[in-house]
């Protein structure tokens, strides 16, 4: 059979000779490998990849498929990838390919003329940057060219002599990186971070930097972001998407939200632009933009009166019970015949616990059966007491074990009705309103007059129950916050579709026992106001039982990172197996003073809206006022939150000080420091950034783009620390004679670093503009791990191929600058130097209850206690000579102190000396370690250490754990004991992580992890002040902010903002609210300059505007545009689109300088910027609090957010395109 | 009966979630060369938005497909007296204007531009000539609406909607827009493969699967002409058209295409149909609103025992049969009649069908504040943003009520299910729905499984393509087991 005809034209072929050219095709898809890896930063999908290589070089990727299958009835995770990551391969021989070390020519001129002159490269390196114009020259220089390829050798030399250099003359604590989201490629992160801390340098966070950490998510859970696995989506049967596009940024994952509609559930999705996620919905609320927050108050309101008050169901009060703060007591204060919600009541200040360990910090509830107030187990006192077995959630009393039937209201029995005043920022006023207390006898014999948390939201959410005193007289009455009336006028969105939204929302927890599930991002997140809005709907999920249950909770995704074998990897990173401290460093506060951003605002107070200042009194104590300088210094004196440098002195040198004075014991250098800084002979570094000797000076990007992506404020970057041209037309002094704590210069320094090092695969902005940019291995070119919160298994990345041209891993550059820094450190530190360390009060440590009030040491109003009342200080000794030995060493310090994270702990010994014998071992001084030589050493000792890999290991950690928490949790673990992961078991297929303490979800059998499903099930507590989820906040800094109880705080208006206090208006122009948003063509701007995605989008990352704002000013599709304020400018196509409401604009996050950037006639034709260029950050002051349980710093977990939302821009036509 | 045995596909467009990782992985491993760049084998496109190349479904522009003239098919671009002259001269081509000039940027310049006065750039340069170029189109250039008002305001299938529904479709109220990914439908009267002088154009007897020989091909383009669905390229370094081989050699190893591989959004379905080859052209010559039924009914039962008789006497191997059982393209477009073929009046009967997307529910807006149209937990899909019309311009050869059925059938299963799962609405209203949406509650439970579960396995039933017996014909396969892959590799020659 030969040629069929099934009609006269149409040929069916099945002669096999006639088709012998179909080998054309074959040819092509033949190859020679497949091998597993996925995608290092950024990005976390985690997904797992299949990359092809044909003849030795790499092809293209396909997504792996053979995860395995989850519980019946949950769809496959099956393919997982998305049009970003297959089109990797792209990068790795393409033009942008960083394929030899490169350093700025007028860099290295002058450093080959100064190592002419001297023998010694440290010496040459001083006559570099002690020479003013030296230094300037490539300072000036920097991000214009005139790059020169270098040899490796050439380019270790310099950096170690640099490091050298700073050390000696300045302290460790000069020295800084920056790496992004360690748990896509925690090996490289782990290089740099290792190599820092050896030398006594500084990590940079990155999550709050971004503004992705979610401060509401500590705030009520005193956890950093723990989400559920997107395979959980499909578990909710009402999801409710606000500020995020799944399509766009959890592509891999966005089928389960589809396929979970075809299985009966319910879709709202919230967001002011018709965003690609709208199209899944079932209803697309155009809520105007940020205004989130009020919907949700208002959907509270609704909630709390129908189906608490009215309908009382039972699933939704037991839940409050047993899971919330709501029955705790709270202290009311009367102040001119109002009162005052205040401080939660301390269970030492009744008769019978007065003399208990931790009163302080044990907290009451009001027993029904007994009618007296009675102390519940689980609070952070008995968290961090000497008694152990009392840390859970059973309802029983902490001091004689009885039950305990909570009381949630007092509406019913009371003392009286008091008025209690409460914030109404959105009209500026305040409005009081009946609660109903109880009066209670303390021990000292005073009365106490308190409320529970639940009738104060009750209160503040404006829910009458027959209460008279100003409460809206139904949900039409729209001059009380926050009925749906009242909501109106800010979202947009009508009563009625609110109050059905509510009624859906809480019938459908009612019937799943609370499948409702929130998943939210960075278009809320990245607000001033971002943890308003998130607390608002938090609220909502835990009114009707939704966290801690398949299918319901919070899903915040947005940068967030899940490092899933966190207690080995922390170890290794940050060279704990070495040292006992740390210098981590939370990176809004230190770009915001080093940058000198702070400069360009004056109070606070200008935008963020605080409760009046007659209220709470206004005592040098209250915080809510003054400029943010002023809290930042203050949160650094007081412990709560880090900063390097630390002091004005080198650190070093202070203990050589203190040992001068007589010091022999470490304990004496401290008392020596402590003493200097009492006196303030000593000064922290943040009292003075602008002078020279506390600026940072050499700085490490990796796996960043630290300069454009994530440098909010970029052309402050530019000029403070680069010293090179900026288009900012700003005011540097605006913060004159705002400030009180930090010592002002009337010009601000220029040039702070010495040196920039960019480790990268690409020549991105942040490479254009560093000195020195070394050839980075790509993702196919190394081993690595990667984990992710989006699902539940642990991934590798592989060699496909070796590193390409002169590039190699990022482990093998840090251990090569370390290798180079420990010879010349044989000549400059022949011996140990002491060193001396600062660090804040940390999270998931006794310091929790180390600050029961705000109290300054500075002005005698506490002791100066290191560790309690200030930052903890400790010494260290340091050897430099042998630092690239403990690089490339598992040191001992883990072996004798065992890991743990999230405050568990387990022992190793045993495992570590059986790594001695089975794993590769490196020996120097006499001594044999586990080895941490090469990148795959690495994967694996820290997946043998894990608990989430090594089932063993979960066990024990699980076994500690019931003894500090006293209810049985090994059950979790015996099943697992026996597995242990190595790396090859990772390349063979994906794997599941297992039980773990260290998280807060359930994943035996197939199940899909959701968060705190360990803490509903096993009764552990939440890592807060009760061990509850709080609703009620009563840090003092809260209740002078106002942010004690859930409120709506308008967004900060474009004129007290400070964006466009000099930006003139020239032609038609437009002032438009400015979002950068997560794109589909790149993530951050990785991927979005490679030829695939500028080919799909536009060859640019236009700038989205509404067609009738475009119209105005006569903009048209694609017409070049110039947007513009007093922080930059940016020249970029326009994108001109019905999808976009009027009044807002987008540019996607985030574009590169580096492709398709003309020029701007308004800043004197000079090179634009890109997105960051039009951000400048503020820090929000009542996210610096410390030491008081959930409100005290862990890096990247707690502290300020870098918040970039409220930003406004004018837009207007480019008149004369000029490159 | 002419039974013939043809690989086919449902793109189910309520889960594309319109990310185009599919165009990537196609791209990476087919249509990655010189010549091939502007090449999209699989493509993506908003809707409502003019496409790529731009505004393809304009036949009266392109003229493409069939056209019934006097009771007889004709290729519209081309008729018996015409063929000759257009060989020469074909007027319909879309031209690079139409395509866009591919281009990359001058990234050498950031490593390479002297030390200068500012920060040096990486200037788009065109990938055809390597000069630098403004860059203005691109292939998925109106992609989410942008510049709705000249692109998705010109979509040709809005043609039906009165000047005040288009505008409407504009305003927040009713604002939408949905994903349309495309490739080569693998036509059962493909107009590609009738059009060719040359004779290049075929279909694989096996599995229906289009081909253009690359040997054979002179670079006539009357393919690209020809169909309209503009899914053959003519490839300006070899001088050869190309189009989508629906990854050919991969099917023939058991796996699925790559596009289909990779769609995250997993709504790819991939099997076999069995077909009456003998009744397409009485078929193809029924009018508009009998298409449809027409082409279901070309497509026959595989487990009918006449027609497992006849397709044995045509040659269709036993496994193959199987494997058309087990074909979920079968369920969807024969049995529950969900998936409809892109604009069926050109006659070329695609063999690639789409479930129509549902869509939020309709605003209204009063005093400046927005309520929806409807109150209930799951909206009327009359009051859903995509219009009816408009789905049935693309899908449903103009007609509403093979939408509509297709549409009503996956809100009651969601009604279903929500009955099954929360219990907020009772069993009884959601039997309601099932009845009146012609659905038992067995198919309705079938339909959620394959297309919220469905595994890799569920969606792709990839035939036996039985190599072994095809290079039999040539040579015996012993022999090429051992000789396979010796031999040299050479390019196409241009042209003749």
């Amino acid at each position: 059979m030969k040629t069929r005809d099934a009609i006269s034209w149409i040929r069916d072929e099945v002669d096999p000779k006639l088709r012998s050219w179909e080998e054309f095709y074959r040819n092509r898809w033949q190859h020679d490998k497949i091998v597993r890896s996925t995608h290092g930063v950024n990005c976390t999908g985690g997904c797992t990849w299949q990359i092809h290589v044909k003849d030795g070089i790499v092809t293209w990727e396909m997504q792996g498929l053979d995860y395995p299958m989850l519980e019946n009835g949950l769809p496959p995770y099956e393919p997982r990838g998305c049009q970003r990551g297959i089109s990797y391969s792209w990068y790795l021989y393409s033009p942008l390919r960083v394929k030899y070390p490169y350093v700025r020519g007028a860099l290295l001129d002058l450093w080959k003329q100064a190592r002419a002159q001297h023998e010694d490269p440290v010496e040459a390196w001083k006559s570099l940057v002690e020479n003013p114009e030296s230094r300037q020259r490539w300072q000036r220089a920097r991000g214009k060219g005139g790059f020169r390829r270098a040899g490796w050798d050439t380019m270790l030399e310099l950096i170690a002599a640099a490091n050298i250099y700073t050390i000696k003359k300045y302290g460790p604590d000069r020295i800084a990186g920056f790496s992004p989201i360690p748990a896509m490629s925690m090996i490289s992160y782990a290089s740099g971070a290792r190599m820092l801390q050896l030398m006594g340098g500084v990590s940079l966070s990155f999550y709050d930097w971004y503004c992705d950490l979610p401060s509401a998510s500590p705030e009520t859970w005193g956890e950093q972001t723990d989400v559920q696995e997107s395979a959980d989506w499909y578990n909710a049967k009402m999801l409710a998407v606000m500020g995020s596009n799944l399509n766009m940024t959890r592509t891999p994952d966005c089928h389960f939200a589809a396929e979970a509609r075809h299985n009966g559930s319910k879709m709202w999705v919230f967001a002011p632009d018709f965003s690609q996620v709208a199209k899944y919905a079932d209803e697309w609320v155009a809520i105007n933009a940020g205004q989130d927050g009020a919907w949700w108050m208002a959907v509270n309101h609704v909630l709390l009166k129908e189906f608490h008050h009215e309908k009382k169901v039972p699933y939704f009060l037991n839940y409050a019970k047993q899971y919330t703060d709501s029955p705790y007591l709270v202290e009311l204060h009367e102040h001119e015949g109002r009162w005052q919600a205040g401080k939660l009541l301390r269970a030492n200040r009744l008769p019978g616990y007065e003399t208990i360990e931790n009163g302080e910090w044990k907290f009451l509830i009001w027993d029904a059966a007994e009618k007296r107030p009675k102390m519940p187990m689980g609070s952070v006192g008995f968290r961090w007491g000497k008694e152990k077995g009392k840390w859970n959630l059973l309802m029983k009393d902490g001091l004689d074990g009885s039950s305990i039937d909570p009381i949630l209201t007092f509406l019913e029995k009371n003392d009286g009705i008091v008025p209690v005043a409460l914030n109404d920022f959105g009209e500026g006023r305040v409005v009081t309103r009946s609660v109903p207390v109880r009066r209670i006898q303390t021990a000292r014999g005073e009365t106490v007059t308190v409320a529970t948390v639940y009738d104060l939201l009750m209160a503040q959410y404006g829910v009458a129950r027959g209460l008279q005193a100003e409460y809206p007289a139904s949900y039409d009455d729209e001059n009380h916050p926050y009925t749906p009336a009242w909501s109106e006028k800010y979202t947009g969105m009508s009563r009625e579709m609110l109050i059905r939204f509510a009624r859906e929302w809480a019938t459908t927890a009612e019937l799943t026992d609370g499948k409702c599930t929130v998943i939210i991002g960075a278009g809320i997140n990245h607000w001033y106001h971002g943890n308003l809005m998130y607390r608002a709907a938090i609220h909502a999920l835990m009114f009707c039982g939704c966290i801690g249950v398949n299918g319901g909770g919070l899903a915040h995704y947005v940068g967030q990172e899940k490092l899933a074998p966190g207690e080995s990897w922390a170890a290794i990173a940050f060279a704990r197996d070495w040292f006992p401290a740390v210098r981590l460093q939370n990176a809004p506060s230190w770009h915001y003073v080093h940058t000198d951003q702070w400069r360009y605002e004056r109070d606070f107070t200008d935008y963020h809206t605080v409760p009046p200042a007659d209220g709470n009194g206004s005592s040098s104590a209250h915080l809510a006022h003054g400029h943010t300088m002023d809290t930042q210094v203050r949160a650094v004196r007081s412990g709560w939150l880090p900063f390097y440098p630390q002091f004005q002195k080198n650190s070093l040198a202070v203990v050589k000080e203190a040992e001068g004075a007589g010091a022999k014991q470490d304990e004496a250098v401290v008392s020596y420091a402590v003493q200097q800084l009492k006196e303030r002979k000593l000064r922290f570094s943040v009292e003075d950034p602008d002078a020279p000797e506390n600026w940072p000076r050499v700085w490490y990007i990796w796996r960043g783009n630290a300069l454009m992506a994530s440098a909010k404020g970029h052309e402050y970057f530019l000029k403070h620390y680069l010293g090179t041209h900026t288009n900012t037309i700003s005011d540097e002094t605006l913060a004159e004679g705002s400030t009180r704590a930090v010592e002002w210069h009337k010009h601000a320094p220029q040039g702070k670093m010495d040196l920039v090092i960019d480790l990268n695969f690409r020549m991105d902005t942040s490479a254009l503009y560093s000195d020195i940019v070394l050839p980075a291995a790509t993702w196919y070119e190394k081993a690595d791990l990667n984990s992710t919160d989006m699902h539940s298994f642990i991934h590798p990345l592989s060699q496909a191929v070796p590193p390409s041209w002169e590039s190699k891993s990022d482990w093998q550059i840090f251990r090569a600058i370390a290798k180079k820094f420990s010879e010349l450190a044989e000549k400059h530190f022949p011996e140990p130097v002491k060193d001396l360390v600062a660090s804040p009060l940390a999270h998931d440590t006794a310091a929790e209850i180390a600050q029961p009030e705000i109290k300054d040491w500075m002005n005698g109003e506490v002791q100066a206690i290191p560790g309690k009342t200030m930052p903890g200080l400790k010494v260290v000794s340091r050897d430099y000579k042998n630092l690239y030995q403990q690089f490339i060493s598992f040191g001992p310090l883990v072996r004798a102190n065992g890991l743990g994270a999230h405050g568990t702990h387990y022992r190793i010994d045993d495992e570590y000396d059986s790594a001695l014998k089975t794993c590769p071992t490196v020996s120097w001084e006499g001594k044999k370690y586990p080895s941490l030589l090469e990148d795959e050493h690495a994967c694996n000792l820290i997946l043998r250490f894990a608990t989430v890999t090594n089932g063993e290991l979960a066990y024990r950690s699980y076994k500690e754990m019931e003894e500090t928490a006293g209810v049985p949790l090994v059950h979790l673990a015996e099943k697992n004991r026996g597995v242990r992961l190595s790396y090859k078991d990772l390349q063979a297929h994906p794997h599941r992580l297992l039980n773990s303490p260290m998280w807060s979800g359930l994943t035996e059998n197939g199940r899909a992890y959701s968060p705190f499903t360990y803490n509903v099930e096993a009764m552990m507590p939440w890592r807060t002040l009760t061990g509850r989820q709080h609703f009620y906040l009563d840090h003092p800094l809260y209740i002078q902010f106002g942010e004690h109880l859930p409120v709506y705080k308008p967004k900060p208006l474009p004129t007290q903002y400070a964006d466009l206090k000099f930006s003139k208006e020239v032609g038609p122009t437009k002032m438009l609210n400015y979002l950068t948003p997560h794109g589909k063509w790149h993530i951050h701007s990785t991927y979005g300059d490679n030829q695939r995605m500028t080919t799909l989008s536009r060859g640019v990352e236009p700038f989205w505007m509404n067609d009738h704002d475009a119209a105005d000013i006569g903009i048209g599709d694609n017409d070049w545009v110039e947007v513009h304020n007093d922080n930059g400018v940016v020249v970029t196509r326009a994108a001109v689109s019905a999808r976009i409401p009027r009044g807002i604009c987008i540019q996607y996050h985030s574009p590169e300088r580096t492709y398709s950037v003309p020029t701007s006639p308004l800043r004197g034709h000079r090179r634009a910027g890109g997105h960051n260029s039009l951000t400048r950050t503020r820090l929000k002051p009542n996210l610096m609090a410390g030491g008081y349980g959930q409100f005290t710093f862990h890096f990247n977990y707690w502290g300020p957010t870098g918040c970039n939302r409220d930003t406004h821009v004018l837009v207007r036509k480019l008149p004369e395109l000029k490159w | 009966m002419n039974v013939r045995s043809q690989v086919s596909m449902v793109f189910h467009l309520d889960k594309c979630i319109g990310c185009h990782t599919c165009s990537i992985a196609c791209k990476n491993i087919w249509t990655d060369r010189r010549g091939t760049e502007y090449m999209w084998w699989n493509n993506v496109e908003t809707k409502p938005g003019t496409g790529f190349p731009t505004r393809w479904e304009d036949q009266d522009r392109y003229r493409g497909g069939w056209e019934k003239k006097k009771g007889e098919l004709e290729l519209k671009s081309q008729n018996k007296g015409k063929a000759l002259f257009n060989i020469f001269h074909n007027p319909n081509q879309p031209t690079m204007d139409d395509y866009y000039e591919p281009w990359t940027y001058d990234y050498q310049n950031l490593f390479n531009a002297p030390e200068g006065a500012d920060q040096p750039t990486a200037k788009p340069i065109s990938m055809v000539t390597g000069e630098y170029i403004n860059v203005e189109a691109g292939p998925n250039w109106d992609d989410d609406l942008g510049g709705s008002p000249v692109y998705a305001k010109n979509d040709p299938n809005l043609d039906r909607l009165t000047p005040e529904q288009r505008e409407q479709l504009f305003a927040t109220e009713r604002l939408v827009f949905f994903y349309f990914p495309r490739i080569c439908n693998h036509c059962l009267n493909p107009a590609c493969v009738a059009a060719c002088p040359s004779g290049a154009l075929y279909k694989r007897g096996e599995d229906g699967i289009v081909l253009i020989d690359q040997k054979r091909c002179r670079g006539w383009r009357a393919c690209v002409a020809a169909c309209p669905y503009k899914k053959t390229y003519f490839n300006w370094s070899t001088g050869k058209s190309e189009k989508c081989i629906l990854c050919f050699p991969r099917l023939e190893t058991g796996q699925a295409p790559a596009c289909f591989h990779s769609c995250v959004g997993r709504i790819r379905y991939l099997g076999v149909l069995l077909y009456d080859a003998s009744r397409i052209e009485e078929v193809a010559k029924l009018p508009d609103d009998q298409l449809i039924a027409g082409q279901r009914s070309l497509i026959l039962d595989p487990h009918d025992a006449h027609v497992i008789a006849a397709a044995r006497a045509s040659g269709v191997h036993d496994s193959v049969i199987e494997s058309a059982q087990r074909s979920p393209v079968y369920q969807f477009v024969k049995v529950w009649k969900l998936a409809l073929p892109p604009h069926l009046e050109y006659r070329t009967f695609p063999m690639l069908f789409y479930v129509p997307p549902m869509s939020p529910v309709m605003a209204s807006k009063d005093g400046g504040v927005i309520d929806h149209v409807s109150g209930d937990l799951f909206h009327d899909i009359e009051e859903s943003r995509v219009p009816v019309a408009y789905l049935a311009k693309l899908l449903g050869a103009g007609q509403e009520n093979k939408v509509r059925y297709a549409l009503r059938k996956q809100k009651a299963v969601r009604w279903y299910r929500r009955a099954l799962t929360v219990g907020d609405v009772t069993m009884e209203t959601a039997s309601r729905m099932l009845a009146e949406a012609d659905c038992s509650p067995e198919e309705a439970d079938a339909i959620y499984q394959l297309t919220s579960l469905c595994t890799f396995e569920d969606r792709f039933v990839i035939p036996p393509m039985h190599r072994e017996e095809a290079l039999q014909m040539m040579e015996d396969p012993l022999e090429h087991k051992a000789s396979a892959g010796f031999g040299f590799v050479s390019a196409p020659q241009r042209g003749l």
